[in-house]
């Protein structure tokens, strides 16, 4: 993805909005061909996502899986891998996070219990995205096929193994049963009750604290620093000394693993059961969320509230606009995609012309031979 | 005999018909042309003509501005101001087709053609005549025989161009131009990947084009080249001219005081030749790619300390692949490498991840050949590429960098390579050439090596830069580093070798101490093993 | 017994890959001038709702494929606008187009039918099948029968038209001056932009050639095979029929027996369902419909074919000099 001379501020900031602003016209448009008003569906999303309480913890617990998911497409874009198979590292580690809960919910207690189920999740999220990123270091395959093949594997696996393997005797629900009541996440209404009966929980501060960490690891470590050479010159950083091939295996695991933790809110956190299809597009939500929030921390932690308060206010607004169901919201994260991702610089021409007529030019731009 | 094949039949008519009544007329003439990117002045009031039927060289070092006059006349770019005049008419060249249609043809310097297709398909390009391809295909074919005839220029048009040499890849780029009937010929530094005798070929086929007529403007800035070959000579500087004068009136010496602006610096200080012990030890080398193509053969050398070792030979010899096996980017297939006395660690690997770090650590360094690919990362900042390659050297104890120490080295770097603009947050991309390259090269001493293998050190780099490098490098060997350099600037070679080896076709042809510098010798050499 | 499986294998092998053929044709136009083109499968979803619904509402097939057309050339033009005038990411221009249309197809759906996002059924309302003369009377030959009657006739127009399609591809592509100019496209457009020749030009002109071919895949899909559409029905054949241009080396012919090749896995995938194999028992059905997919990973995995793509692909033409 290019990058122009503007000001930071530019790239940063003004393009990305109104880049989204854009796709949320595209948006509108749509919404008045099906007959309905965008600015009531707009005001009608707004309160139930931000200004009703209730509503507004729903979208923070929605934000709190995004934020992983985000992070993981964010963390592989950095090595100039993308990771389009997040759903289904998401959904492999509701595997690993069940079957450590199959496992231990009887026997330990909740604060040994959690970390079990979160390490069972980011590991089989690891493992999930460990071929694909193998085959794209050692073979070139190249990893946005391999990654979306391995989506669909993952949906018809886990289908047998749920089916075949967890729904409980005398069940019909393709579900595995209830876990123990430790296992649930600790809800964030415990502390602060205007939050009322929401399942936000702890994952949103471990998710700041995921962002935080990323941040440091990325654009202050040296390990960080090997990972976005490796993203924006690959053979340039094999003359630096990096090794590519590891890199890139090593930075599918973490993004597999960050793919995989973010089942844990999705299901210690809400269901505390696994069900079929949980993750319900949130591992495509998170290519949305990278590309809208630049890959940079604030950017996927304000994207990823976004996508909460879209599936949160799209949720209210289907019900009471039938003609709105919650699969446009699908559609808006594609436009997102588009406009935020491939047409990022849409709009810097205009804006340079725009600034160039106010500040003097550069005087170091190279000559040409 | 004919003169010129007849134009195929989807091409107007050369403007050589209308010749009548400008027989005498300039075939190009610049009357005042300006251009600017940006803050620069690439091309400043720039006037002269070239006369028909002649060869034209042009003149001047990198960044000079020739080749974005070349760029102008064959129309990729337009000038800000300024005339063009063709053969004796004003005329506006706004695409390259303008300029095909007026007779105008340009040999690149870094060919325009299509490695998968036939030669053949390669000329028909942009030229197919009708939507079915077959019934022109015959005519083209026999159309390009005649004209290989013609010219002697040897190529097979059903060969398809992979399967070609350099120098006859060259030849289908000429072929192309004489077959949409160019009879303005503009050749873009044609010698930089020939070799002595393909050169020499290559200038027969010159004459011969001459003979008939045509006009040729030669780019380059090879003074021996203006002084063997063309009627005319332009010299830029600077996005001007500063010289128009017939080549028979000129010297070498003349040419290069107007390049340069003052007299070519004679010869750079340097303490007398004195090695010290063994550096490094190349035994048995041998490279064969993937396809089963030998890339070098059997290569030994040894560098000692406080020495500089010149590769010289035309590019596409086997230096790059050398550098990139002695810097750790690439394994080769086989053969030794000791270092300090020591071997290299790359035996029983399957291939060279990670392994340049090792070597770094061990004392080697490297400036590659390619800045802009291999040696830094255009979207960081100059900054950051101070330390790139040698991060993981400047964390504190928990791997974090430390921002602090590297600002205080990068500051001090700057400084004593004086690079400009001195601004370490200036995105890398955004600097001259040469710049960029003193960036590279400051981190790579900066590290206190113990071996440096440079790459085409001034390539795409001004003048002064040049100078400064130079000077830079010889202090190196002095202070007791060895150097291996690579250099298809002969120039360059005599310069800064104690000791020259030529490659050619992946092997050692030759070697020889500076003091016995032949250029005669060293181009036969250079030439040696070449099958063209 | 054997043999009644092994012939509705290729008929059905035959009936399967024209989905995966069209699309991978396109993409091979797309692709051979140097545009990647994940965007198949949203442009399949598209033309497959597009077609579906219109030949239901106008109770007219022929309607329906050209609505279908209409979707997926201008989905293709979309695509070429970002990729090329644009010189954004061509992968992530690719997948947006693949997530919105699966978001937009059902809501659409769901707005103008009312059926749960998918469109109601077409009946016998499809394309006609081509019974070719003499069948009847044949039937009753051993073999020569079933391979005049079901082998070589009596399927849809569609499917003829794709296996039609192939030669004239590989003719335009070898043999004309659009072909010539597509391939130098793809491995060095420079050499296109020295000969005087638009690059820009005959990228978006394959990007067009693409969004008309892939059109009938969808149309194919929903009109002939299904009859109706429904959500996300493609299931991955865009994917698939990019995995058939890798396993083809961009070559037409290739590239089609990579998709009968899936065809053939498809069909047999069918076969195995509800079928006691020696050792392994009775596979569950979710587990074969996995196998398409993980053939996909083996091919991609070099471990099928040595593959070359384009020289260019995927790089946004910018003029240097």
């Amino acid at each position: 993805m290019t990058k122009t001379d503007l000001p930071r501020w530019a790239t940063g900031f003004v393009l990305p909005l109104l880049n989204l602003l854009s796709a949320l016209l595209v948006a509108a448009l749509v919404i008045r061909l099906l007959g309905e008003s965008p600015i009531e569906s707009l005001t009608i999303l707004v309160n139930s996502a931000i200004v009703n309480p209730e509503g507004l913890a729903y979208t923070l617990f929605y934000a709190s899986t995004f934020v992983f998911t985000g992070l993981a497409v964010s963390v592989a874009m950095q090595a100039g891998l993308f990771n389009i198979g997040a759903e289904g590292q998401m959904y492999v580690g509701g595997l690993g996070l069940t079957i450590a809960m199959l496992a231990f919910d009887a026997h330990l207690p909740g604060w040994l219990l959690i970390p079990a189920g979160m390490l069972g999740a980011a590991l089989f999220g690891a493992l999930w995205a460990f071929l694909p990123g193998w085959l794209q270091a050692k073979r070139g395959s190249h990893v946005v096929v391999t990654t979306i093949m391995f989506n669909f594997i993952a949906a018809s696996l886990m289908n047998f193994i749920i089916v075949k393997y967890l729904i409980p005797e005398g069940q019909q629900n393709p579900a595995s049963r209830v876990f123990a009541d430790g296992a649930a996440l600790p809800l964030l209404s415990t502390w602060f009750p205007q939050l009322g009966d929401t399942p936000l929980n702890i994952a949103l501060p471990l998710a700041v604290v995921a962002l935080a960490a990323y941040g440091i690891l990325v654009w202050r470590s040296s390990w960080g620093y090997r990972l976005r050479a490796t993203g924006l010159n690959a053979r340039a950083a094999h003359y630096a000394g990096v090794r590519i091939s590891r890199t890139i295996v090593v930075t599918m695991l973490i993004s597999g693993a960050l793919a995989g933790f973010a089942a844990v809110n999705s299901v210690l956190g809400s269901t505390h059961y696994l069900s079929l299809n949980f993750p319900a597009g949130a591992g495509f939500v998170g290519i949305a969320i990278a590309l809208m929030g630049r890959q940079h921390p604030v950017g996927i932690f304000l994207s990823s509230v976004l996508f909460g308060a879209l599936i949160q206010g799209g949720f209210d607004l289907s019900l009471e606009k039938p003609n709105i169901p919650q699969e446009t919201f699908i559609f808006i994260q594609g436009l997102i995609i588009l406009f935020c991702g491939a047409m990022e610089n849409l709009y810097a021409p205009a804006l340079r012309r725009l600034l160039g007529a106010a500040r003097p030019r550069h005087a170091t731009t190279k000559e040409p031979a | 005999m004919q003169p010129v094949a007849t134009p195929p039949a989807s091409q107007p008519s050369a403007v050589r018909a209308s010749a009548a009544g400008h027989a005498d007329a300039p075939a190009v003439e610049f009357r005042r042309i300006s251009k600017a990117f940006g803050a620069v002045q690439a091309n400043a009031d720039v006037s002269f003509a070239i006369r028909a039927g002649t060869i034209h060289g042009v003149i001047g070092e990198n960044g000079a501005g020739k080749s974005t006059l070349m760029s102008i006349l064959y129309g990729y770019y337009q000038a800000d101001s300024g005339d063009l005049v063709i053969k004796g008419q004003p005329r506006t060249i706004r695409t390259s087709m303008d300029a095909m249609r007026l007779g105008i043809g340009m040999v690149h310097q870094h060919f325009m053609l299509v490695d998968t297709m036939t030669v053949l398909d390669n000329v028909m390009l942009g030229n197919e005549g009708a939507f079915r391809l077959a019934p022109r295909r015959a005519a083209v074919l026999q159309e390009l025989r005649d004209i290989c005839a013609r010219y002697r220029l040897d190529v097979d048009p059903l060969a398809l161009v992979h399967d070609l040499s350099v120098g006859a890849q060259q030849r289908v780029e000429i072929l192309k131009q004489i077959h949409r009937s160019a009879d303005i010929l503009i050749l873009d530094e044609p010698t930089a990947v020939l070799t002595a005798q393909e050169t020499a070929s290559l200038f027969e086929i010159l004459r011969l084009f001459k003979a008939q007529g045509k006009t040729i403007i030669l780019i380059t800035h090879k003074l021996q080249e203006i002084m063997d070959i063309t009627d005319d000579v332009t010299v830029m500087r600077a996005g001007r001219v500063v010289g128009a004068v017939r080549t028979q009136d000129t010297s070498r010496e003349q040419l290069a005081t107007m390049m340069v602006g003052r007299p070519l610096q004679s010869e750079l200080p340097r303490a007398p030749y004195a090695p010290g012990a063994e550096v490094l030890k190349v035994s048995g080398l041998n490279l064969t790619d993937a396809n089963g193509v030998r890339l070098l053969s059997d290569i030994d050398l040894t560098l000692r300390a406080g020495e500089i070792v010149a590769i010289a030979g035309v590019s596409g010899n086997g230096q790059s692949e050398l550098l990139e096996i002695l810097s750790g980017m690439r394994l080769p297939t086989s053969g030794q490498l000791d270092f300090l006395g020591r071997a290299l660690p790359f035996a029983g690997r399957a291939h060279a991840d990670g392994l340049p770090a090792a070597f770094r650590k061990l004392g080697m360094a490297h400036v590659p050949e390619d800045r802009l690919r291999d040696g830094v990362i255009k979207d960081f900042s100059v900054m950051q590429n101070t330390v790139f390659g040698y991060q993981d050297g400047m964390t504190n104890r928990w791997g974090l960098l430390d921002l602090r120490a590297i600002a205080r080295r990068c500051a001090g770097l700057l400084q004593a390579f004086d690079v400009r603009p001195n601004n370490p947050d200036l995105r890398i991309g955004l600097l001259s050439g040469g710049n960029q390259q003193k960036v590279v090269i400051a981190r790579e001493v900066a590290a206190a090596p113990k071996l440096m293998l440079v790459g085409q050190p001034t390539r795409g780099v001004d003048i002064g830069t040049i100078e400064s490098i130079h000077t830079e490098l010889l202090r190196l060997r002095d202070e007791g580093v060895a150097i291996l350099l690579s250099s298809v600037e002969l120039e360059e070679v005599r310069a800064l070798a104690d000791r020259i080896v030529v490659m050619s076709g992946g092997r050692i042809t030759g070697e020889l101490p500076v003091d016995e510098f032949d250029t005669t010798r060293i181009g036969l050499l250079m030439g040696g093993m070449h099958t063209s | 017994m054997e043999d009644l499986h092994i012939a509705t294998i290729v008929v059905s092998t035959i009936r399967n890959a024209p989905v995966l053929m069209f699309a991978a044709l396109a993409g091979l136009f797309a692709e051979r001038s140097g545009v990647v083109d994940i965007g198949l499968e949203g442009k399949i979803l598209g033309s497959a709702f597009a077609s579906a619904a219109v030949a239901y509402a106008t109770q007219n097939p022929w309607y329906g494929v050209l609505a279908g057309v209409a979707v997926s050339t201008a989905l293709a033009l979309v695509q070429a606008f970002v990729s090329i005038t644009q010189k954004g990411n061509q992968l992530v221009c690719g997948i947006a187009i693949n997530i919105a249309m699966s978001g937009l197809t059902f809501v659409l759906a769901q707005f103008f039918f009312q059926q749960g996002g998918r469109t109601p059924d077409l009946g016998d309302n499809r394309l006609a099948e081509i019974v070719l003369p003499g069948t009847a009377a044949l039937d009753n030959v051993p073999f020569l029968g079933w391979l005049y009657g079901h082998v070589i006739g009596g399927h849809s127009v569609l499917v003829y038209a794709a296996f039609a399609l192939v030669p004239v591809v590989h003719w335009v592509v070898y043999h004309s001056r659009f072909g010539l100019r597509l391939r130098a496209c793809g491995e060095n457009p420079h050499a296109l932009d020295a000969a005087g020749v638009s690059v820009e030009r005959t990228r978006y002109l394959a990007m067009f050639v693409a969004g008309v071919l892939c059109s009938f895949s969808g149309a194919y899909l929903a009109i002939v095979q299904s009859g109706f559409f429904l959500r996300d029905m493609s299931a991955g054949a865009g994917y698939l029929a990019l995995t058939a241009l890798v396993f083809g080396n961009w070559r037409p012919l290739h590239t089609v027996l990579g998709c009968l090749m899936f065809g053939l896995f498809g069909a047999i995938q069918i076969q195995l369902e509800g079928v006691d194999l020696p050792v392994v028992g009775r596979i569950p059905g979710s587990l074969i419909q996995m196998i398409p997919y993980v053939v996909t990973v083996v091919v991609l995995a070099g471990l099928m074919a040595k593959s070359v793509a384009p020289k260019a692909i995927g790089k946004p033409f910018v003029k240097s000099r």
